[in-house]
């Protein structure tokens, strides 16, 4: 595939790309009539929501003359802003959802990882099996796959459960401290083997002719998977852990799920959540300018890691 | 091996359990082991699932499909008009639009739920199936990969004799290039697919009206009652299996496209 896919950039900027510049070519109604029907409603649906969110969100509710006076909206500048890193239930979800990233994102990839190295070696039998199996946790939607978690969790219902009292374990996967990681275990169900397939097409496209050059030189294959393939797929292992940390940001559907049969995810558990909890109760101007920072946290993270790896790799 | 087998067992147990339980009368549930399977109800909890509250679990599957896979194919269609254009036609202003569209795969889809909910509300649609359809179609990770496709698959030499032929660029592209493309579009669709289907957050903002939520939205909202009425409990659990297992069929039957675009998605 990375053949293709240079092939094609060559083939854009080829100069007999160029001389289309000049030569015949499409008017400009036609190429119109192409782009726009993906254009308006990207338009519609994609930049002016971003930009309405941002004005709401230098607005404030003001009332003319105390309690009972009639409230108006106007320019507040940065005032919800400061209201959103004054909220402490704000920086609480923050700091959960950055702890549950911190760990089950690496542990999510390293899993992934591992098993798409284990596909690429020629010594296990049932491959495309397993392969399958792994993956199809992500035809199982985010909502689905935390009920059937739930069940699995809840102690009325769960034969995990029972098969853990049985062996003295005490588990309480709904518990105040545990919670959390019940709900990282979800993630990391739904994801790790779509992760691995992104891990492991990038292995497939490696010609093999390196290997053989590293086994002549007397590399081992544990040496060969480290020293060679992993650099080699360096950017795939970057793209999974940028779209990691979106999900882990975007966070709602599974803590939703938990809460209702467990009284210790509260209705501000992630910022997702948080945004929703403040919409319902019709303070959009507040609203919005948590999900402004939700968006730039999400677009300074992601970038921020894309530029460290990538200048520290070389790549 | 052993732990290939270990995370084997990780990855399909839920979906076991969930077989398991679906097959089982509500009674049951909690009274048996919950992996071995007991007195085997499977067609009663189908029935009861598909005829409570007037048969809305099955409005519910058919909003499914005009969410995800109408809205996908819709997108689809749109993402590779576009898609084709950015990689074969020269304009000017076209490394900007694409810049643009790619920088819209960044924005998290839960941050525009709730200022598109405020907009529809503004003009009325809210609460109606556009609601929900309308911004399920823009896919802008959609147009990239229809980008790359057309870029791969179709040589400029077919779009050149085509022209000369007289082909008109509409022809060209339905004739000559849509063909090339199918396989790519099916990938392409796919993805949409997943993400419309797994998109939570958005028809929970945008809707009230039972009659119009998809499965996901629906299930959830059953969820939430089995405290108050446990015999909800097996319609949840079987309504989760009904709705996975064509799914993960479909998966199955075309895992040769899911694997091409996966390769595509992670270059970069």
């Amino acid at each position: 595939m990375t053949d293709i896919a240079t092939r094609a950039t060559r083939v854009v900027r080829s100069p007999g790309g160029r001389r289309r510049l000049n030569g015949g070519g499409p008017r400009a109604g036609t190429i119109f009539a192409f782009v726009i029907p993906f254009f308006l409603p990207f338009v519609l649906f994609y930049l002016v929501p971003v930009g309405y969110a941002l004005w709401q969100s230098v607005r404030v509710v003001r009332r003319t003359g105390g309690q009972y006076g009639t409230s108006y909206t106007t320019f507040g500048g940065f005032e919800q802003y400061g209201k959103v890193f004054q909220n402490d239930e704000f920086w609480s979800s923050i700091g959960r959802i950055g702890l549950f990233g911190i760990v089950q994102v690496p542990v999510m990839l390293f899993v992934a990882l591992v098993i798409a190295l284990l596909l690429d070696t020629p010594l296990l039998r049932l491959k495309s099996a397993f392969r399958i199996a792994a993956f199809m946790p992500y035809a199982v939607p985010g909502v689905i796959a935390a009920i059937m978690w739930s069940y699995l969790y809840s102690p009325q219902l769960s034969p995990v459960v029972d098969l853990l009292n049985d062996i003295g374990l005490k588990p309480d996967f709904l518990g105040p401290g545990a919670v959390l990681w019940s709900a990282a275990n979800i993630s990391t169900w739904l994801w790790t083997g779509y992760n691995m397939l992104i891990m492991f097409s990038a292995l497939q496209s490696i010609p093999q002719e390196l290997y053989e050059a590293a086994k002549l030189d007397g590399a081992s294959n544990w040496a060969i998977a480290w020293r060679i393939k992993v650099p080699i797929i360096a950017p795939s292992i970057v793209l999974t852990t940028v779209f990691s940390i979106i999900g882990t940001l975007q966070l709602y559907a599974e803590p939703a799920v938990l809460r209702q049969i467990s009284s210790n995810i509260s209705s501000t558990f992630t910022p997702n959540m948080l945004a929703y909890a403040v919409a319902s109760g019709n303070n959009y101007q507040q609203a919005a300018a948590i999900s402004v920072v939700i968006a730039v946290i999400t677009f300074v993270l992601s970038f921020g890691f894309m530029r460290l790896t990538s200048k520290r790799a070389g790549l | 091996m052993a732990l290939m087998l270990l995370l084997a067992i990780y990855f399909l147990l839920p979906i076991y359990f969930l077989i398991v339980a679906s097959t089982k009368p509500q009674g049951d549930l909690a009274a048996t082991n919950g992996l071995a399977f007991s007195h085997f109800n499977l067609f009663e909890n189908l029935r009861v699932l598909f005829t409570r509250s007037d048969g809305i679990f099955g409005r519910w599957a058919l909003n499914t499909v005009i969410y995800a896979v109408l809205g996908a194919a819709v997108g689809t269609l749109i993402s590779a008009l576009c898609g084709y254009a950015l990689a074969k036609f020269r304009f000017r202003g076209r490394e900007f639009l694409f810049s643009v569209i790619l920088g819209g795969v960044l924005v998290p889809t839960t941050a525009l739920a709730l200022p598109l909910f405020l907009l529809f509300s503004a003009t009325g649609i809210v609460n109606t199936y556009f609601a929900v359809f309308l911004p399920s179609i823009v896919s802008p990770f959609g147009v990239y990969l229809a980008r790359i496709f057309a870029n791969a698959a179709v040589p400029q030499e077919l779009l050149e004799s085509a022209r000369l032929d007289g082909a008109g660029e509409f022809r060209t592209f339905f004739s000559v290039a849509f063909k090339l493309m199918t396989p790519s579009l099916v990938t392409i669709f796919l993805f949409q697919f997943v993400a419309i289907w797994n998109n939570f957050f958005l028809p929970m903002v945008m809707l009230q009206k039972e009659s119009l939520f998809p499965i996901t939205l629906g299930l959830y909202e059953w969820n939430g009652q089995t405290a108050r009425a446990p015999l909800l409990q097996e319609s949840v659990i079987t309504g989760s299996l009904v709705s996975i297992v064509p799914v993960i069929i479909l998966f199955i039957l075309l895992q040769r496209f899911w694997r091409t675009g996966l390769a595509a998605g992670s270059l970069k």
